[in-house]
């Protein structure tokens, strides 16, 4: 779905009304839930699940992607840099999958909830999806995401939720060392050698557009948002947008023309043709020979 | 794509808890000094080997010659004055 | 420290003496340090090992590698993450160390990439099913660390020191490698099937890790005398024989030896004879993997020129801009 980035409403509120039934709001092929008195709890359970899952899916995604450069880096210390990243984020991952198998409660494990969920029920972003290309679309993918991912565990430090406050302290110092490894490298390309420069502006037009997804807002957002487990994402534009614009400028950069954009991952499982490939080869293991243990 | 220049080295010194000295942990190439750290935490800090890090160019190191560790070190052997084993204490005298 | 100084010009008599005082030193189990003076086919010696050391702990982690996004669990996949991680980590060391005798890094990769120098053969051979992980850190890492710990006392102070730091962290490898082919051999017939089916592939290459016989090796004359080595290919072989064979009856595996069996006289395992043949076919080139291996350390070498031209020229045009100031 094409749309442009939606500007935050000027002293929007905090709170929501109710916007059921909205495009964006749920998925395919999700039941769809009345709040009412009677099964509130419940619909406050299925909204964490899958604000759980988009957590999960995005970190563990990223982590497939950076692993594919492990053993192919450009230089033996980035390879051992980069995997660093990657096992942080498999390690929130991980939290992330187990908190969302308790919550939901039938008994699916990080595994089952890695490896055995379809396409369409992956909630990871589409920036995360998107394949590495050369060194330069990787570095600038992890900025953006990096820059963003720091802002939003550094307000899920402030979650009600204590399980996810807990996960976000000890993750917000990886991602603060991600950002800084990250940012640097932004700078060194574009302020580094003609050819850097050439590779690392295609690469931010290249993934600019997928940055809409950051901020856009569904009905789970927003219920997360309203009891205070999760952050108004819209909140997060502005300091991501200053964070990104001086780390463009310090390698002095432009702003990317491109004024393209899509949704579709994280909130509707709507993906680029780019997951289903990474699946297929993540999940082969485990469904050439289901149900065992490994 | 001729040949290029290698990333410069640069030895790690490293910190394992504070209280204690940096210690030479090895070396590894890195372009500037802000990677250099970055690197050194991620090759010598893996399993929580550190918490301070130095890194110094290797070029920029002076090393005493081989060659003169005998006029370096030798003279120091015969000073054993200079070691507490070296002086007389009556055994009845404690706390000395 | 890399900076080494060139040797002052010496007379043959002066070199003799020279080289006494160092085999001397060498005897006396004092361990020899980059900017000591060292007989030059020491130096040669010396880079040729670790490099080549150092090349197969690199090119070491593409069999793995293949398996990073397939691997079936979360835990799998970090621990087989954090493993070839480690390799390359181990790989930096070891280049490091071979720095410091004179030899860029650049150089050995080089030698490394036009086929001039080696690394274990082992890794051309290919990693078909998930237990083929399990048995490489099992039956691979294993080997390796037998051979690793008769390192850690090698003369030269700097490969010596890597060693150590090495078989450390290289505990845990062999470990994972164990618990995956455990869950494989007790798990469902057809998990034991594959198992069984690694460990068939890779025994008698991880036997030919330890080299050919002594009688057959052409530098163990010389490794011995300056104490580069201090065990020999065969004992070491046997050492690794003698530790593995139980823990395969533990698994209930089947090593593929039809010669095999306890020696109660020697106290060790007999084994067959080892293919040699297929041994110094796939060093010189016709294993299924040296192609693609040699490939792969390329391409990531030639693919990064432009990311590391890119750092260096920013640190120049940083300190430019810092000396201006």
């Amino acid at each position: 779905m094409a749309c442009s980035i939606p500007l935050p409403p000027p002293g929007h509120p905090r709170k929501y009304p109710e916007m059921g039934g909205r495009e964006g709001g749920e998925g395919w092929n999700r039941r769809q839930k009345k709040a009412t008195p009677m099964n509130a709890s419940a619909d406050h359970n299925d909204a964490l699940f899958r604000y759980l899952l988009r957590l999960g899916d995005t970190s563990h995604i990223l982590c497939h992607r950076l692993g594919e450069w492990c053993g192919h880096g450009p230089i033996m210390e980035e390879d051992i840099a980069l995997t660093n990243v990657a096992l942080d984020l498999i390690g929130q991952a991980r939290l992330f999958y187990q908190y969302a198998g308790e919550v939901e409660g039938k008994g699916r494990t990080e595994d089952d909830l890695a490896f055995l969920r379809p396409e369409r029920d992956f909630n990871n972003l589409l920036l995360v999806e998107q394949p590495n290309g050369d060194y330069a679309k990787t570095m600038a993918r992890q900025f953006l995401f990096d820059a963003w991912n720091l802002l939003l565990f550094r307000a899920l430090e402030r979650s009600t939720d204590a399980r996810i406050a807990e996960i976000a302290a000890k993750a917000v110092k990886e991602i603060t060392y991600h950002r800084r490894h990250s940012s640097g490298w932004v700078i060194r390309m574009g302020d580094g050698t003609e050819e850097s420069r050439t590779r690392i502006v295609a690469a931010f037009e290249q993934l600019m557009g997928f940055t809409a997804e950051f901020f856009h807002m569904d009905d789970v957002d927003r219920q997360m948002a309203e009891v205070g487990i999760g952050p108004d994402l819209e909140s997060l534009r502005d300091p991501w947008m200053a964070d990104v614009e001086a780390v463009l400028a310090e390698a002095t950069l432009d702003w990317p023309t491109a004024t393209w954009s899509v949704l579709g991952g994280r909130h509707e499982g709507r993906h680029t043709e780019h997951l289903g490939y990474l699946l297929a080869e993540m999940q082969s293991t485990q469904r050439q020979f289901p149900g065992l243990n490994w | 794509m001729t040949t290029r220049k290698e990333w410069p080295l640069w030895e790690v010194f490293i910190r394992s808890r504070d209280g204690l000295h940096h210690k030479h942990a090895g070396s590894l190439h890195a372009p500037d000094a802000e990677l250099a750290i970055q690197n050194a935490r991620d090759l010598y800090t893996r399993r929580s080997e550190g918490v301070s890090i130095w890194v110094v160019p290797s070029a920029r190191i002076t090393a005493s010659e081989p060659a003169d560790k005998d006029s370096l070190f030798d003279p120091a052997a015969s000073k054993v004055y200079r070691h507490p084993t070296f002086y007389t204490i009556p055994e009845e005298v404690t706390n000395i | 420290m890399a900076e080494v100084e060139k040797p002052e010009l010496v007379t043959a008599v002066d070199e003799a003496a020279l080289e006494a005082t160092f085999q001397a030193r060498v005897d006396a189990e004092t361990r020899v340090e980059p900017r000591d003076w060292m007989p030059e086919k020491y130096r040669k010696f010396m880079v040729r090992q670790i490099s080549q050391h150092a090349h197969s702990e690199y090119v070491g982690m593409l069999p793995e590698g293949n398996w990073i996004t397939r691997a079936p669990t979360l835990r799998r996949k970090a621990a087989l993450l954090a493993k070839i991680q480690d390799e390359a980590g181990h790989a930096a060391y070891l280049y490091s160390a071979a720095e410091t005798l004179g030899t860029s890094r650049d150089q050995m990769l080089e030698d490394l990439h036009s086929g001039k120098a080696k690394y274990s053969s082992i890794f051309n051979y290919p990693t078909l099913t998930w237990a083929d992980i399990g048995t490489i850190g099992w039956l691979v890492d294993g080997a390796a660390i037998v051979n690793q710990v008769a390192l850690c006392r090698t003369s030269y102070g700097p490969y010596a020191r890597a060693m150590v730091r090495i078989c450390k962290e290289e505990s845990f490898h062999q470990r994972q490698g164990f618990e995956i082919i455990t869950t494989l051999a007790h798990g469902a017939p057809e998990q034991k099937a594959m198992a069984q089916d690694a460990l068939n592939r890779w025994w008698w290459p991880a036997l030919m890790m330890f080299g050919p016989h002594d009688a057959d090796s052409p530098n163990s004359e010389i490794a011995f005398k300056w104490k580069v080595k201090r065990q020999s290919n065969d004992d070491l072989r046997q050492r690794f024989v003698d530790m593995t064979i139980p823990q395969a009856d533990y698994l209930g595996l089947t090593v593929p030896d039809p010669d095999l069996k306890w020696n109660g006289e020697t106290g060790h395992y007999d084994f067959g004879p080892i293919d040699w043949d297929e041994f110094w076919r796939v060093v010189k080139g016709d294993g299924l993997c040296n192609r693609d291996r040699l490939d792969a350390r390329r391409s990531a070498h030639e693919d990064g020129a432009w990311v590391r031209e890119a750092a260096l020229a920013h640190a120049e045009k940083k300190r430019a801009a810092k000396s201006a100031a």
